[in-house]
């Protein structure tokens, strides 16, 4: 079937790899690298990358669990990272082997899911907060109260996804967004039904579109995709609310299947590199969790962005998201009955 | 005849492996709770005494949104096979081959480019403003949803008809006209009848990924609602439970196979070759 | 009249089926990374779209995917439901193995999806191009056959008969009176099929692998950053080419007509 066409060579071997160069598989999210970087990595290291895309954590947790899948490095986020480090199926990380991991900005090392970063090294990060339109929304934005506001009935988009939405209720309430108490996973439940007559639509990808378009007011979206759409429009503004609020952590690691294992090193190595990290974080706009580019950055037309530049009393009042075990499908339910009602 | 029964072998042998034996051990996993290999009848327990009956009202919201989606294709698809098929053949083709044309594009790309026509702010809106008329609201409900529904499913109504009308034989109509039938009498009694079996199987393509869709109400209807396709997608990924997601997706087709069923009972005309069971 | 309103009608219809298209082929123009605000005119994402690897790469997959699991399908589809269609002897058989075909049509792609994935992982298959090509012939199949059963039913059954007894062997009596009779319905499968093929997205991403991607999947795996301007390039070409290619073939076909 895979006949020579000239589009086939763009393919470096289709299927099968027609030579006896290496070959490492890489599973990443969608636009989430630079596009030269696959091809610099081939020829540095004389190696064929096989690339593959995702577009979340669960379909990219499913398909590496249920299939007889042969990829090297994948990118989950924290509490994936903890669900796959729980279930074995990450590998330890020989940090002799990744001498560019003193790049990683310090503050982001040993995060709760990963204390040790044994299995796991940031690539990108940021938090999670409100996107809205300053033309809209006259008043000051610094509380997650602004979304049960009845004067923005249905200018509103919530995050169509059970852990980020049921943590804005949770962190609206005062309580933790890795809460296993289920008085207040009922708390949270109910007010976000509450919320739903307020709530024009739960998107997750069209958010930043849509922001964009000037169709709401106000939005829940992660910093890195507040950053591109602020670049599109400039009356938006993003705001981590005061009452405290999720960072996450999308992070580079190595599947304890891999056949390829050196390679793999060499190249979350290779991607922690200052310029190739410059690469990167220019392509995806995306915080950088490298601490020189984020120096070089802090000099150029970014310089004082607080949304890419997450200063640190922000931090400071971040959680990141813990893996619940079993407990998950508490918040899947709570989720469930909030969206089915 | 018995020469050609043979044909149909190496399918069922294809079916048996790659339909039937999926299909056993999604089986299997609604027969079992989440995490264990003891058999149970839990999943589906849990699907009839859900809180508020919820999932039954999904079950039927879904039903009842696919059954319209359904009806409107039939009556806007059906005058299009009926035309085409009156063109000659290479116009026809020509036309078959335009409608379906932008459903090659992808599906993504068509309904994110819908939203922003449909928009609050959107392209229609923005035409309207200019002119001075209002604003309408035309995304986020359910005409939202139907309006995808017919825009992505129209090709799976128009072509089954229309492939049973190409064959009509146009005697059969002229020999009507001859006995003084009008032109609206012999299309109600001869093509209408003689296109049933397309019909119905345009019916069945339209309505069972009509059913099964979730893409569609997501974005179109702003994810208000819940459907069956995000249910089982809700528990196949964001809850990673395959027990409950392979029970309720067996319940939906156990339902969809008996509605099949009743729908041709009570279909006198309707070919009793491809009748269920 | 009655003429002219008819063609009207089909006319408002396409109307309807290319409003979107030509929203994203304006935006696929747009200097500007988004699909909301015009930043000016450019052809950067025309020039960009064909250094991009990732993309190049899909849409070989994609299209090598959908004309193969098309060829495939249509084969297997017409040759079963000849098949199908001679068993009216045996209804019960016929019903059953009818009701085994809609399941693919009735189930939720995700099902469909995971539980193949489960069969080709229970028979350590290695995922790639062929898993993915025989989840689509897969779910291509069934419409195939649901498009040529009709047309089955529609000939007139004496047919064969006929020509068989005027000493036609079976292969000549189903090449030259049985396909004439249901083309119809094959070609109306087929582009069905391709059309299935062509933009799926769940049962592909669950059932490839070893660095095999198509269209849909680079699509859908990178909406978080909105659609990319490059895709909008991508279908615009694609519409131009197809509609291009119609309208020779109309022409061409109107000339050889005219010539005669």
């Amino acid at each position: 079937m895979l006949v020579a066409s000239p589009l086939a060579s763009c393919t470096k071997g289709g299927g099968g790899g027609n030579s006896d160069k290496p070959v490492l598989y890489v599973y990443n999210w969608g636009t989430f690298i630079d596009k030269s970087v696959n091809t610099i990595f081939e020829e540095e290291f004389g190696c064929t990358v096989m690339y593959e895309t995702y577009d979340s954590n669960e379909a990219m947790y499913q398909k590496v669990k249920g299939s007889t899948s042969n990829y090297d490095v994948v990118f989950p986020s924290d509490y994936m990272v903890e669900k796959m480090v729980k279930e074995g199926m990450l590998a330890q990380i020989d940090k002799t082997k990744i001498p560019n991991f003193a790049n990683i900005q310090t503050r982001l090392k040993g995060m709760d899911y990963d204390p040790t970063n044994t299995y796991s090294i940031p690539y990108f990060w940021g938090t999670v907060g409100i996107l809205y339109n300053t033309t809209m929304v006259e008043e000051p934005v610094d509380s997650w109260e602004i979304l049960w506001n009845e004067d923005y009935k249905g200018q509103i988009i919530m995050y169509d996804s059970q852990r980020d939405s049921l943590a804005v209720a949770l962190k609206a309430l005062g309580y933790s967004a890795n809460t296993r108490s289920l008085e207040e996973l009922k708390e949270a439940e109910e007010k976000l039904i509450a919320q739903k007559p307020l709530v024009m639509a739960y998107y997750t990808d069209i958010i930043v579109d849509m922001m964009i378009g000037e169709e709401a007011a106000l939005s829940v979206v992660y910093s890195g995709d507040a950053i591109m759409a602020m670049e599109e429009n400039e009356d938006l503004a993003y705001a981590v609310p005061m009452e405290g609020s999720n960072v996450w952590f999308d992070n580079v690691a190595i599947l304890s299947t891999s056949k390829n294992k050196e390679l793999a090193e060499e190249y979350i190595n290779f991607l922690c590199r200052d310029d190739i990290s410059m690469l990167n974080t220019e392509e995806v706009m995306y915080s950088t969790a490298n601490k020189n580019v984020a120096e070089e950055l802090q000099e150029s037309d970014w310089a004082g962005n607080d949304t890419y530049f997450v200063p640190d009393n922000v931090l400071a009042r971040c959680e990141v998201f813990l893996d619940l075990g079993e407990f998950v499908q508490e918040y899947a339910n709570a989720w469930l009955r909030v969206k089915g009602q | 005849m018995k020469t050609t029964r043979i044909l149909g072998i190496p399918y069922y042998v294809w079916m048996a492996i790659f339909i039937v034996l999926p299909l056993v051990l999604m089986l299997v996993l609604s027969l079992q709770a989440r995490g264990s290999d003891d058999w149970t009848l839990d999943n589906f327990k849990n699907f009839f005494a859900s809180e508020n009956g919820m999932y039954m009202r999904i079950i039927s919201d879904s039903t009842v949104l696919a059954g319209y989606s359904t009806v409107l294709c039939l009556l806007i698809g059906y005058p299009v096979a009926y035309f085409v098929s009156k063109l000659p053949s290479r116009q026809s083709s020509f036309f078959l081959i335009m409608l379906v044309l932008p459903t090659w594009l992808n599906f993504l790309l068509r309904t994110y480019s819908w939203m922003n026509l449909l928009g609050k702010n959107g392209l229609i809106n923005k035409f309207l403003v200019f002119f001075g008329l209002k604003p309408m609201n035309l995304l986020y409900n359910n005409g939202a949803i139907l309006l995808g529904m017919v825009y992505n499913f129209l090709p799976f109504m128009v072509y089954p008809i229309y492939s049973v009308m190409a064959k009509i034989k146009p005697t059969f109509l002229e020999a009507a006209r001859d006995l003084g039938a009008s032109e609206f009498q012999a299309f109600w009694k001869i093509t209408f009848p003689l296109t049933i079996p397309g019909i119905i199987t345009g019916i069945m393509m339209v309505f069972m990924p009509a059913v099964s869709t979730f893409v569609i109400p997501e974005l179109l209807g702003g994810g208000q609602r819940m459907y069956i396709g995000n249910l089982i997608q809700h528990q196949f990924l964001q809850s990673g439970d395959w027990n409950m997601g392979s029970a309720v997706s067996i319940l939906m087709m156990a339902m969809i196979l008996v509605a099949m069923f009743i729908l041709n009972k009570f279909d006198a005309t309707g070919d009793k070759e491809d009748a269920l069971w | 009249m009655v003429k002219k309103l008819q063609n009207l009608y089909i006319y408002l219809v396409l109307v309807f089926l290319y409003a979107p298209i030509l929203v994203l082929a304006v935006y696929s123009f747009n200097a500007s990374k988004s699909n909301r605000v015009w930043g000016g005119f450019s052809l950067k994402w025309y020039v960009a779209l064909f250094s991009d690897r990732e993309i190049m790469s899909a849409l070989y997959y994609t299209l090598m995917c959908a004309i193969a699991a098309t060829v495939v399908s249509t084969i297997i589809g017409t040759i079963s439901a000849i098949g199908m269609h001679a068993l009216n002897d045996f209804p019960r058989i016929k019903a059953f193995a009818l009701n085994i075909n809609y399941l693919p049509v009735i189930n939720p792609d995700i099902v469909t999806g995971i539980s193949l994935m489960l069969v080709f992982s229970f028979a350590s298959a290695r995922m790639g191009f062929v898993t993915m090509l025989i989840s689509h012939i897969t779910f291509c199949v069934p419409y195939v056959v649901l498009s040529v059963l009709p047309k089955l039913n529609q000939m007139d059954k004496h047919l064969i008969e006929a020509a068989m007894d005027l000493g036609a062997s079976p292969m000549f009596a189903l090449r030259k009176i049985v396909l004439p009779e249901i083309y119809s319905g094959i070609v109306t499968g087929a582009l069905l099929a391709f059309t299935l093929s062509i933009d799926d997205f769940v049962i592909s991403f669950f059932n490839t692998g070893s660095g095999v991607s198509n269209l849909s999947i680079f699509i859908y795996s990178a909406a978080r950053r909105g659609i990319s301007p490059e895709v909008n390039a991508l279908s615009t070409l694609m519409v131009l080419c197809v509609s291009i290619l119609l309208v020779v073939a109309n022409l061409r076909s109107g000339k050889e007509i005219a010539s005669k």
